[in-house]
């Protein structure tokens, strides 16, 4: 059984390496918790995100809350929240009080702006990885189409297209309508 | 006092901001009118150094604005509350999850929404590519570091640190 402290810990580490929104969490997710250490299935991670998109709160919490009870109940779902919080805790605190001159730094600019590339490139190359995975049937092509068809031209919001392709589920496949 | 408005101001943004990364800013945006914990400009200074420090960007700005309102005590206070919705709701729901996971219905729904989630993300990371990839150097930096990674599959950890002597080299 994994402990509650390697839980923590965990999520903590993957807390510092995450730069900007829940998605640039999903790669780390992806090879730590997935390829490495086989805690969660691709499937389940995606899952997770899919709920963490339609429920309240921050989709990177909610996703290591998911993990966190997956592999502890409670206690590991309250360990993997407090683990991913703790460094924006103490970064940011630190950020506030003594470095915030620091921030417009030259140098440092030049690795953030190094950073966001590579967060973009592990942001797309997870997509494919799951595109290769999950989108198989003619179904999933066409809801994958859709939703971003949604996105792009009515800008609609994550949790609406998520309760959308939900419904999708219920829509009988053609083929077996012909039968 | 100042303790128990952070609360409840935070409580509430953890239960109405559904979504990633920046969905709380209007939230935000908005306790700058009600409250003089930071103004308007700070907000946007906020956002920036949300984006470009470690953590979820949700979470640095709950702790960057509690710090601002309280100091040390506000940063925790406005971080956990902001949570604390998420962590019940999300409690409840892994538990009925784990329940009916073997049912076909939600198997069959989990099927149908995983390729609009890929849609999602896709969605979110060409938002990112265009804040990010402004000049053919950056362009073509993206190309290599793409493509590296489908070649070597080193950890996320490894081409972070990387990018981040690339970009001291390159001077992005």
């Amino acid at each position: 059984m994994v402990g509650l402290w390697q839980i923590y810990c965990l999520f903590f580490k993957m807390g510092i390496f995450t730069f900007g929104g829940g998605y640039a969490m999903l790669p780390i997710l992806q090879s730590e918790v997935v390829r490495k250490r086989h805690y969660v299935t691709e499937d389940e991670l995606l899952d997770y995100y899919s709920i963490g998109q339609c429920t309240p709160g921050i989709i990177a919490v909610n996703a290591a809350s998911f993990i966190g009870y997956k592999l502890r109940g409670l206690g590991g779902l309250l360990s993997a929240t407090l683990g991913v919080i703790s460094p924006s805790l103490v970064i940011i605190v630190l950020i506030a009080m003594v470095l915030r001159q620091y921030m417009d730094n030259q140098y440092l600019q030049w690795m953030f702006g190094g950073i966001r590339i590579s967060v973009t490139a592990l942001i797309i190359n997870t997509v494919w990885d799951m595109w290769r995975k999950s989108v198989v049937r003619v179904r999933d092509y066409i809801v994958f189409a859709a939703a971003f068809g949604l996105m792009w031209c009515c800008g609609l919001s994550a949790a609406l297209i998520v309760l959308l392709a939900a419904g999708a589920a219920f829509i009988p496949d053609i083929r077996r309508l012909k039968k | 006092m100042i303790y128990l408005l952070l609360f409840w101001e935070f409580f509430k943004i953890g239960l109405l901001a559904v979504g990633g990364g920046l969905v709380t800013v209007p939230f935000l945006f908005d306790l700058t009118e009600e409250y003089s914990w930071f103004d308007k400009r700070e907000l946007i200074d906020m956002i920036a150094i949300a984006q470009s420090t470690p953590g979820p960007v949700g979470i640095n700005m709950a702790t960057y604005a509690g710090f601002n309102a309280a100091g040390i005590g506000g940063a925790l206070l406005a971080t956990l509350s902001e949570v604390l919705p998420a962590v019940i709701i999300v409690y409840y729901i892994a538990k009925m999850l784990k329940r009916w996971q073997d049912s076909p219905y939600v198997e069959k729904v989990l099927k149908s929404i995983r390729p609009a989630v890929i849609a999602l993300i896709l969605f979110a990371g060409l938002d990112v590519a265009k804040e990010t990839v402004v000049d053919w150097q950056t362009a073509a930096v993206l190309v290599v570091l793409c493509a590296a990674m489908r070649l070597y599959k080193k950890s996320p950890f490894f081409y972070i640190a990387a990018s981040a002597v690339i970009g001291l080299i390159l001077k992005i």
